[in-house]
């Protein structure tokens, strides 16, 4: 793909974004902080790509680096985010 | 993007990620309601699941011990954290994994860079190619640093707020390096001696270096209160790195990815400001509240403050219909949030109506009281937002304040001199009587004294946020 087809994909999203994330009530800022959190360890597909490439002996130790680093993020994120919501109860509940 | 393909056809892996962003999408907007914000996390877990589940199918992998050993360190690592942190703890947390994100985005925008420029040195990467790279260590470097900082703050290791001569002249210094040293990589000029021979591109980290100083200098100088719009600021940048880690890397799901966390993060950045009535520069450079408490300001308190008993408030709750509490960052320091929820339960088993007025910087991050109440099983329906409960006041019998202080000071609308002049604040006064439970008189972070607390139906409970609330259930629930 080319830059242009990326710079849509990126401005697109923003909008989806913006119209998404303004309609998130304050009470629940927290979780989206730590679940949006989760969702950025997405470079972990990058990270992947270049641990298990086996290239060179530097980029595969930044590889393994990468792969730690975003899957404390993705794993550790979505699972304090969950531990949150599970407390946010409402009066039926 | 690097590696090679292996057995699955070639739209598959396409397919999967935009299959990946549409639950990531599907995801944030369950988030809208917090009877199915738990299901939206699930769908965006999965997401993420898919996404690295065909990654890991469609790439050749050579080394398979590094890389799993690498998913499983990190999961442990991640799972303990989430399980064993204190809710009380979770700005930090939050904070902590926000710098791994970024962290990690810079790290692997290096990799690619030396993976395709390390053997052959000369070869030449498309100019979109390098400056997404250069932007990814910049920002990834900062955000790593910054979160560290900040986490470091929020856990008491780091001197709060830290301030020097000459601090945006030297943080100016490192954002040049930084430039510069991007500019070598896009442009691919030499850099003197042995480092243009180099195959581990030496500009690259050298940027990285610059960013990560940077990041440090950053926060350092920002107090404690401002940290709401720091974490906000910082789970923007850790988006914005995946994404510009999309663009070296021409991936789409890291771009719509990263992309929505930005966004997010940005939308709660300039709300955290709003909230406060301050502009992002205020917030970053601005070197507020950090004047000496104090000075020659005259005291107002003097003669004109009432303060009470627990027995007192037991009584005025025994005849109050309506009553709304009012927490901040001082009920998380005390742990008080489990007293607080008792005292509303046994407020609305006898009849009275009970609200919690939040206001949204109210803690070290945003949505920070909610989570504790929920934690204390505080049903949602009952915290309410800035807008909503403001015109509640006239209507209310008592308010207790505990913890708070700025955000219910009305010099924020009488006074545009003050440094919170034009901030929201909650209209606590126009309540029958405010109760404000403090430790002593002493100002809050914007360092001003509070005219709230001379007010003729205001009357201050002093002490520890949760011994106070605990002595005022167990009078309450003596005398009701």
């Amino acid at each position: 793909m080319g830059f242009v087809e990326n710079l849509t994909l990126f401005v697109l999203a923003a909008f989806v974004g913006y119209e998404v994330i303004t309609k998130i009530p304050a009470t629940l800022h927290t979780p989206l902080i730590s679940g949006t959190n989760a969702i950025s360890g997405i470079t972990l597909i990058g990270a992947v790509v270049v641990a298990g490439a086996g290239h060179s002996t530097l980029a595969t130790v930044l590889g393994f680096l990468a792969v730690v680093m975003a899957t404390t993020n993705v794993v550790g994120g979505y699972l304090v985010s969950h531990r949150m919501l599970e407390r946010f109860r409402g009066r039926e509940d | 993007m690097l590696g090679s393909t292996a057995g699955l056809p070639p739209a598959t892996l396409s397919l999967a990620y935009l299959v990946a962003a549409v639950l990531f999408i599907l995801g944030l907007r369950a988030l809208t309601h917090p009877r199915t914000a738990r299901r939206g996390n699930l769908l965006s877990a999965a997401g993420m699941v898919v996404a690295v589940g065909v990654t890991l199918l469609w790439f050749e992998i050579l080394s398979p011990v590094v890389l799993f050993a690498g998913l499983l360190v990190g999961a442990a690592l991640g799972a303990w954290l989430a399980t064993s942190v204190d809710t009380t703890d979770m700005p930090q947390l939050v904070g902590l994994f926000n710098g791994f994100g970024g962290g990690a985005s810079a790290l692997v925008a290096g990799a690619e860079l030396v993976t395709r420029l390390g053997p052959t040195g000369t070869a030449t990467l498309p100019v979109e190619t390098t400056t997404a790279a250069a932007v990814t260590g910049l920002v990834g470097g900062v955000t790593f640093w910054g979160s560290l900082v900040a986490a470091g703050k929020l856990q008491g290791y780091v001197e709060d707020p830290l301030k020097y001569p000459g601090e945006d002249a030297l943080k100016a210094a490192f954002l040049a390096v930084a430039v510069i040293a991007g500019g070598a990589l896009v442009t691919g000029i030499d850099l003197p001696g042995a480092l243009a021979t180099a195959t581990w591109v030496p500009s690259y980290w050298v940027l990285v270096a610059a960013a990560s100083v940077l990041g440090i200098l950053l926060v350092v100088p920002i107090g404690g209160a401002d940290m709401p719009v720091v974490i906000a600021l910082l789970n923007a940048c850790s988006g914005l790195a995946a994404a510009a880690t999309g663009f070296a890397l021409d991936n789409s799901v890291l771009i719509v990815a990263g992309t929505l966390v930005g966004a997010s993060g940005l939308i709660l950045t300039v709300v955290m400001c709003e909230s406060m009535n301050r502009s992002l520069t205020n917030v970053l450079f601005g070197g507020y509240g950090t004047g000496a408490p104090g000075e020659d300001a005259p005291d107002i308190y003097e003669g004109n403050v009432m303060s009470t008993s627990p027995e007192e408030v037991a009584m005025l709750l025994n005849v109050a219909r309506r009553v709304v509490v009012v927490p901040g960052y001082g009920m998380a320091v005390g742990q008080a949030q489990h007293a607080v929820a008792e005292l509303a339960t046994l407020l609305e088993a006898s009849g009275v109506e009970v609200v919690f007025g939040i206001h949204p910087v109210a803690g070290r991050m945003p949505g920070h009281m909610n989570v504790l109440l929920a934690e204390a099983n505080v049903p949602y329906e009952q915290m309410e937002e800035l807008e909503t409960v403001n015109p509640t006041f006239a209507q209310t019998d008592v308010v207790i304040v505990t913890g708070a202080n700025d955000v219910v000071n009305p010099t924020a609308l009488s006074d545009q001199s003050s440094p919170i002049a034009g901030m929201p604040v909650l209209h606590v006064w126009e309540a029958q009587t405010v109760v404000v439970n403090k430790r002593s008189l002493s100002p809050g972070y914007a360092g001003i004294p509070n005219p709230l607390f001379t007010y003729d139906n205001t009357y201050m409970l002093f002490g520890d946020a949760r011994e106070a609330m605990q002595a005022l259930v167990t009078e309450y629930k003596e005398t009701r």
